[in-house]
């Protein structure tokens, strides 16, 4: 029992040991962004990275989500014969939650884990400990681009997200099902407010902080090689989708 | 130029460097030799401060730099180059992009004279000049060293640490690495310390050896007298002979 005990306590003081060296790797990360050199050809770099290179895929699901909601809302709404509440409540799902949260799901698992490999990769192969070498600060030629591609980059393909998905409602619940066109935009008109989008900006910075923190410092600190490249790459989707799910509670609980 | 004292080190409590004490003089070539994974690149980090010793001083000119603060590191790593074993190449940069890499960083040169520095220097690393243009995953291994060479002396450093500079080459490239190593030494009178098991041909470049073995220096002095030294383990390790420093 002592034993159990004692593992659980060392595991849980472990936790909290990675949980404050992520933060100081977030802080240390921030603050070389205020640094000279500023690095705007890396910044650029990195949002094409993370950010042009996932638009194909955001656009893709965020198609196929307003899609689903459009289907399923009509048929929920059409029991209580509101069909004409079809645009607000695409709308306010995807503006308010599932665009936010999808988007970061999709970004961690395509750039997340690619930004995860990259490092770890720079890592095993001693590129990180070059620069270090050569007086060039790995953190602020490596690390602070991405952080600063991810705030900029996922609240982009967020918003890119909500618009394809409310297209892809309007194009099943106007288009295939015969809703009418004005009732499903003037209805999200009056539905959404302010706080609804700001609630999805804030969620989307976080998010992007998040899984661009996570994916940086896993690679950042990889050991042992290729496997564990494969191991920090598999820890970051993993870690980055829990984060982003629990995020999105305690932000959505602070927005109601 | 370089003193090392008492350095000791230790992995997972594991203790890898157990009390090293070495001297690098200005302007030679100091090459560290013992078998594979006994500590020799573990000591070469502790000399720009990429490792911090559990105990122990790195004297550069006199000043301790274990317990210089990131700063100034920075400012001591200007002064220095390191050849890696593997080449530490950018993966996403081409060649001329990475042997111009430094100066890119932290000089104020035009392009044009960046420019005709990386092609004298491929050009002294025997590389023509259409190798600028490919990436390292295009390059040999022999092609990836004498461009992380060149990369390395770019900057005209005081001083280079090389890290295994010729494992994995053949006979005739590391020839070619050696002499290439020699002759930018004779033209620049840098100061080195290599890291090697790359045994007798590392005797060819050095100016002075010493053994690691078991975390401590047990032999030195020069290329000849290390070939000559009476401790049978030192014998052993120049002879080749398997099992000879059984744990």
């Amino acid at each position: 029992m002592a034993t159990f005990i004692h593992a659980l306590g060392g595991r849980f003081l472990a936790v909290v040991q990675e949980a404050g060296a992520m933060m100081l790797f977030l802080l240390e990360g921030l603050a070389l962004t205020f640094v000279p050199p500023y690095r705007p050809r890396r910044v650029l770099q990195e949002l094409e990275l993370i950010g042009v290179k996932s638009t194909l895929i955001i656009l893709l699901t965020g198609a196929f989500t307003g899609m689903v909601l459009g289907l399923q809302g009509y048929y929920t709404l059409r029991k209580y014969g509101s069909e004409s509440a079809l645009g607000s409540a695409v709308a306010l799902s995807l503006i308010r939650e599932m665009g936010p949260v999808l988007t970061a799901i999709m970004v961690s698992a395509r750039a997340g884990s690619a930004v995860t490999a990259e490092i770890g990769i720079m890592r095993i192969t001693e590129q990180l400990d070059a620069l270090d070498t050569m007086a060039v600060n790995p953190m602020q030629y490596v690390v602070m681009p991405k952080l600063i591609a991810g705030v900029i980059a996922v609240p982009l393909l967020t918003a890119i997200f909500d618009v394809v998905g409310i297209l892809g409602g309007y194009l099943i619940g106007v288009v295939l099902l015969g809703v009418s066109s004005g009732a499903y935009f003037s209805g999200m008109v009056q539905s959404v407010v302010p706080l609804d989008i700001n609630g999805g900006i804030v969620k989307s910075l976080v998010f992007g902080i998040t899984i661009v923190l996570v994916a940086c410092y896993k690679g950042y600190y990889t050991e042992h090689g290729a496997e564990g490249v494969s191991r920090a790459t598999n820890q970051t989707v993993v870690l980055s989708a829990i984060l982003i799910l629990a995020w999105d509670y305690v932000l959505t609980s602070f927005f109601m | 130029m370089i003193k090392i004292i008492d350095l000791v080190k230790s992995f997972n409590g594991q203790r890898v460097l157990d009390g090293i004490n070495l001297e690098v003089p200005r302007g030679q070539i100091t090459v560290v030799i013992g078998k594979s994974g006994v500590g020799k690149s573990v000591l070469l980090k502790h000399l720009v401060g990429l490792l911090k010793p559990d105990s122990g001083q790195v004297l550069v000119d006199g000043q301790d730099i274990t317990r210089f603060s990131g700063r100034q590191l920075q400012e001591l790593r200007k002064r220095f180059a390191v050849l890696f074993q593997g080449g530490a190449l950018f993966d996403s940069l081409n060649v001329f992009g990475n042997i111009a890499f430094p100066l890119r960083e932290k000089t104020r040169l035009s392009e044009a004279e960046i420019r005709r520095r990386v092609f004298e220097r491929l050009d002294q690393m025997h590389l023509t000049p259409d190798v600028a243009l490919k990436y390292p995953a295009e390059l040999s291994g022999g092609m990836k060293k004498r461009v992380a060479l060149a990369r390395a002396m770019i900057q005209e450093p005081e001083i280079i640490l090389y890290d295994e500079p010729v494992t994995g080459l053949d006979p005739p490239m590391t020839n070619t690495v050696f002499h290439l190593i020699s002759k930018t030494h004779q033209e620049s009178g840098y100061t080195a310390m290599m890291v090697s098991h790359d045994i007798p041909d590392v005797f060819q470049v050095s100016d002075q050896v010493a053994m690691l073995h078991r975390g401590k220096i047990i032999a030195q002095g020069a290329p000849a007298e290390i070939q000559r030294h009476p401790d049978p383990v030192v014998q052993s390790f120049i002879r080749g002979e398997v099992d000879f420093l059984e744990d």
